[in-house]
């Protein structure tokens, strides 16, 4: 007990920061989506209800208009879009979440000089920051994922419910007719890609985090702007041109906006293949291809992705560096 | 081994030093009072001891660079701030595990045996508690660590006087011992001069007085003089001079106590008065 030379593993140290992220930010990270998707699920609830009461009303006959076996195939993909749309709520959540968390990072502890404690245990400056990111990229997006197919799962019974209510047949074959495990599966494998896409943004907010000797936020925000709108008008001068584009796509999209989720299928393929997938939608599965998540995996043939990575890990370090050094607590 | 050893210590902080070319060494089990008036430089020289901000000149923390080991040294090293610098959100709980979970050098048991002696229940979140009870909590934590040096920066700020007594009291007759070396700044001077064993005086950046407690007694004698002997007095130099009911009392370092005798009543002077009268003229 009294060896001098005792330490603990970086590892178990890493562990215990984690835990620390999650109960100084569990209402971000958990109660966040979970009320975001409690009241989506009353709202599709109520409106379940008052569709129900209206279609009654009109005392329709519900019909059949497709083969029994295409009907069950159908029923399966409505199930699955009820999954997805739990999994595309929290996702939304999730953006405003890791955005605001980034920037209060490395900047809260220092407002309220808690640094000073947790500076006086033996935990290093970067093992600190690096649990800080794992919890923006990784584990807050996959916690987020997990919580939206629960609120899925709630809105696929709120669908399944709705359609027997207004006498669909064997309208609960949803249930069994979905593919829970596909979805899971493929929502999952979308966190790799928002780490990846994400992480200049989110080392950007990160450093400025670090920065800042007050107001994170509008650093964060009126550095890129601003510098953007500068450029742009010297393009406006005789003589110069400026890639207006580049600029703004750069600054503003890669530096503050990647940290939406999904924001990487939006580039400029993104238009081409709507188009084209639009023309082949003959079947429920063509629509499941659409939205089939993992088709993010495409951004990492192009150079963007890594360019922005490098860019991002570049402003992580430097945050550690400032975390270190920074000396107004 | 000194514990800490600072060779010209120098800080600046937008030009102007807060520590100006300072030399000091604390021996190991030590309690050392870092005295001085606001602005002399205190926390500087904490925070440098702590790695918790860049300086210019050589500093050893138990035999280490506080610079480039922070994270190494605060496993020997704890930490007590003026302000209740525990987290709002945190549960008793939950610092503890934290605490457990990252120090090799925690002891739970110990831990919560000093946490038995309070109020604080281990749901309880920092935000809740008073001022007293965040102290509680925090030096619970820092006297289960089994460390070497321990600082501590105007711990008792704010506090009422039973918080303040019990601080010291848990300090002295719980936590320290000769293998461990504590630093303390406050302005309550009266309250921990019974238990320092060396004094630091602190003024504008420089170091204005380092003693033990016995060389203070040994250097500096306070004499009550009757009007007929003051000018007497007042021919030796004295460092200050007040009076109390008629009579002038008069400080003097270095003056042989048997010529002193001749004057009037002798006694040791208390490290208020010792450093009101160094610090004459620093707010002038």
């Amino acid at each position: 007990m009294n060896a001098s030379t005792s330490s603990l593993s970086p590892a178990r140290k890493f562990g215990w920061l984690l835990r620390r992220e999650f109960w100084e930010n569990r209402g971000g990270f958990f109660w966040a989506p979970v009320i975001a998707g409690i009241v989506i699920c009353v709202l599709s609830l109520l409106g379940a209800i008052a569709g129900t009461l209206h279609i009654s009303n009109l005392k329709g006959e519900f019909r059949l208009e497709t083969s029994a076996d295409e009907y069950v195939d159908q029923l399966g993909f409505i199930g699955d879009g009820g999954l997805l749309s739990g999994v595309g709520i929290v996702g939304l959540v999730l953006g405003f979440v890791v955005f605001f968390y980034c920037l209060g990072a490395l900047y809260d502890d220092r407002r309220d000089r808690s640094i000073l404690f947790w500076k006086s245990m033996p935990v290093s400056d970067w093992l600190t920051v690096l649990s800080k990111l794992a919890w923006a990229l990784v584990l807050g997006p996959t916690l987020a994922i997990l919580i939206g197919l629960v609120i899925g799962a709630c809105l696929m019974l709120i669908s399944a419910l709705t359609m027997s209510m207004i006498g669909a047949p064997a309208a609960w074959l949803m249930i069994w007719q979905s593919h829970p495990i596909q979805v899971t599966l493929n929502a999952l494998s979308v966190v790799p890609i928002y780490a990846a896409w994400s992480l200049p943004t989110v080392g950007w907010l990160m450093l400025c985090s670090a920065f800042a000797r007050s107001k994170p936020f509008l650093w964060a925000v009126l550095v890129p702007i601003l510098s953007a709108t500068l450029l742009s008008w010297m393009g406006a001068l005789p003589g110069i041109s400026m890639p207006h584009g580049t600029i703004w796509y750069v600054l503003g999209y890669r530096g503050l906006l990647s940290i939406a989720p999904g924001t990487w299928y939006i580039d400029s393929t993104l238009v081409g293949r709507l188009a084209a997938s639009a023309q082949n939608i003959d079947s429920p599965a063509d629509v499941m291809n659409i939205i089939d998540l993992s088709r993010g995996w495409h951004i990492f043939a192009g150079a963007d992705v890594w360019i922005g990575m490098a860019a991002g890990a570049a402003m992580i370090a430097a945050a550690i560096w400032l975390r270190k050094r920074r000396d107004d607590a | 081994m000194s514990a800490i050893v600072a060779r010209n210590l120098t800080k600046k902080y937008n030009g102007k030093p807060a520590l100006d070319d300072v030399s000091f060494s604390i021996a190991p089990g030590r309690i050392v009072g870092l005295i001085g008036p606001n602005g002399a430089g205190k926390t500087t020289a904490l925070k440098a001891i702590l790695g918790l901000t860049s300086f210019e000149g050589e500093l050893s923390v138990l035999g280490q660079d506080p610079r480039v080991a922070r994270d190494k040294l605060m496993n020997d090293v704890c930490f007590i701030a003026d302000v209740a610098i525990l987290p709002r959100w945190i549960r008793v709980s939950q610092a503890i595990d934290f605490v457990e979970g990252v120090h090799p050098r925690f002891s739970r048991a110990k831990c919560e045996a000093f946490l038995a002696r309070t109020k604080l229940q281990p749901k309880q979140r920092v935000r809740e508690m008073s001022k007293g009870m965040i102290v509680q909590l925090h030096l619970a934590l820092v006297m289960a660590i089994d460390a070497k040096v321990l600082v501590l920066d105007e711990p008792t700020l704010g506090l009422d006087i039973l918080y303040r007594k019990q601080f010291y009291q848990s300090l002295l007759n719980d936590y320290f011992d000769e293998e461990k070396t504590i630093v303390v700044t406050t302005h309550q001077v009266e309250e921990i001069e019974h238990i320092l064993t060396d004094i630091l005086f602190v003024r504008a950046g420089q170091i204005a007085l380092a003693a033990t407690m016995d060389e203070v007694a040994e250097r500096f004698t306070e004499v009550m003089v009757g009007p007929e002997h003051a000018e007497a007095a007042r021919a030796l130099g004295p460092l200050d001079e007040r009076t109390v009911f008629g009579k002038s009392i008069f400080l003097f370092d270095g003056i042989a106590r048997p010529r002193l005798a001749q004057l009037g009543e002798l006694r040791t002077p208390n490290v208020a008065d010792l450093f009101v009268a160094t610090m004459k003229g620093t707010y002038a």
